[in-house]
């Protein structure tokens, strides 16, 4: 018995020299498809069928499932666990990692880990301090940043050594990743750090939501100047907004979240908010899509994830492309002889 | 304190000065720092830098300070303890995620490094921090690196 799962090892491989992954995820954004990736929600249970049942909604949908780590510093089925699963079922994931709880050591055994269990990509966040989650007793690590990470794992992966500048024997083969927040202050400032993320070693970037449409077109407008569209790809990030006043809530208590004014009164003046809050992601997407250097959409539908489907859809953005539902392909096929 | 944290980094040139001079002189001293062990020099020289940094930047003592590649704010200060940069969770009047009530470490930092000539080493990329050397003096780290460095040219060109 035999089961081939997870990457897209063999005769693959000579289609992606020269490639970081052997995932989906870095070749549709290498071959210039406009890349849909989301946000998947971990479970509070210790149960594979929840993960699977979160991962279905999106089938044919997107390209690759981010699963988040611990975000928000609430306390949830860990990413690693969550993307071994998925890939054993066939999907491409994006494993994120927060220097928030786990030290050098541990972040490094879990690349290495995440990699073997068949995980491609790996997006290098700081993450949230512990004061806005449930856990606000405990203590936060930050022995990394995500900047020293990023490093981190690109020298684990090209270097081939850890931190330390001990050897290893098999690299973990991964497409790195990393977050940006063009919407907070210091605005100036945001396009270096993306220079800095690249430097250190971010291949794409995900950005925080992108409601401001204007500010979003500054920074890409600066990062061409830099220099830098060229060098990552770039996937902004959206979501649909229930109603306005989850979006007014969500301003005011999430860090890091931007949502100007004129959306909110755009959805309190709207007979079906929920309905508003879609039609605007969508239409949000189809600009985004117009801007250079936009690779992709990053799509965060906290509690709406079954509207992602009709949310893709509706943009076109796809085209006639449908991305890789699990065992579609041959490599990908169960063999239980 | 943190009011003086704040006008330290909103006279981040002045401080980029009073550093430049300082430097050669800490260097210079090589001989003295070994004739008296640098080990031995560590424990007063560490506190003179605590008590002189602690006041002007609220010093952490990380032991490997990059206070001229941050504006002059001191990034240790950052309840995440970022070398790199600020979170996405910055508020939009500029203050921390964390503490509300408090500037962001890196937009004051931001806005410090435009304010020095060499500020532009901002968009060096940090390595993570050493732990072992939390608490001890990064001057003396400074001149032994220098003459490290003096006699490794020296060996070099022989």
């Amino acid at each position: 018995m035999s089961i081939i799962v997870g990457a897209d090892h063999g005769n693959l491989a000579s289609d992606t020299l020269g490639y970081s992954s052997a995932g989906r995820l870095e070749r549709v954004l290498r071959s210039g498809h406009f890349a849909v990736t989301a946000e998947l929600a971990p479970p509070d249970a210790a149960n594979p069928e929840e993960v699977y049942a979160r991962a279905r909604v999106f089938d044919g949908y997107v390209d690759s499932m981010n699963a988040t780590d611990g975000s928000g510093a609430n306390c949830h089925m860990s990413s690693v666990a969550m993307c071994a699963l998925l890939s054993r079922m066939g999907y491409e994931t994006v494993m994120q990692i927060s220097c928030r709880d786990r030290n050098r050591i541990a972040i490094q055994g879990d690349v290495l880990g995440g990699a073997a269990l068949g995980i491609n990509n790996i997006l290098c966040l700081t993450g949230d301090g512990v004061q806005v989650g449930d856990h606000p007793e405990a203590k936060p690590v930050f022995d990394l940043d995500s900047m020293s990470l990023l490093e981190t794992v690109a020298r684990l992966r090209d270097k081939h050594v850890f931190a330390s500048g001990r050897k290893l024997s098999d690299p973990p083969r991964v497409f790195l990743g990393a977050a940006e927040n063009p919407f907070v202050p210091p605005y100036d400032f945001r396009p270096h750090r993306l220079a800095k993320k690249i430097a250190a070693g971010a291949q794409f970037i995900q950005t925080q939501y992108c409601f401001d449409l204007p500010r979003f077109r500054t920074f890409m407008a600066r990062s061409r100047d830099l220099g830098l569209l060229d060098k990552c790809f770039i996937l902004p990030g959206v979501g649909p907004l229930a109603s306005a006043r989850t979006a007014d809530w969500m301003r005011r208590n999430v860090p890091g979240i931007h949502i100007p004014d004129d959306i909110i009164k755009r959805l309190e003046g709207a007979k079906d908010q929920k309905a508003e809050g879609r039609n605007i992601c969508i239409e949000l997407i189809q600009q985004l899509r117009e801007i250079e250097g936009v690779s992709g959409v990053h799509v965060m539908a906290h509690r709406q994830e079954s509207s992602v489907a009709d949310i893709i859809e509706r943009s076109g953005v796809l085209g006639d492309r449908e991305p890789w539902p699990p065992f579609s392909e041959p490599t990908l096929e169960r063999d239980y002889a | 304190m943190y009011s003086v944290r704040l006008w330290a980094a909103r006279h981040a040139r002045l401080f980029e000065l009073t550093y430049r001079a300082f430097e050669p002189v800490i260097v210079k001293l090589h001989p003295l720092w070994k004739s008296v062990g640098y080990q031995r020099a560590e424990k007063p020289m560490g506190k003179l830098e605590k008590l002189s940094k602690g006041l002007l930047f609220d010093c952490q003592m990380c032991g490997q300070c990059i206070l001229s590649s941050t504006g002059m704010s001191c990034s240790m200060n950052c309840p995440k303890t970022m070398r790199n940069g600020p979170c996405g969770g910055v508020m939009q009047n500029g203050n921390c995620e964390v503490y509300p009530e408090k500037r962001c470490v890196w937009v004051e930092a931001w806005e410090g490094s435009q304010k020095m000539k060499g500020g532009d080493t901002i968009q060096v990329v940090q390595l993570p921090v050493d732990h072992r050397l939390k608490g001890s003096s990064s001057w003396l780290r400074v001149a032994r690196g220098a003459s490290d460095q003096k006699a490794g040219h020296k060996e070099a060109s022989k």
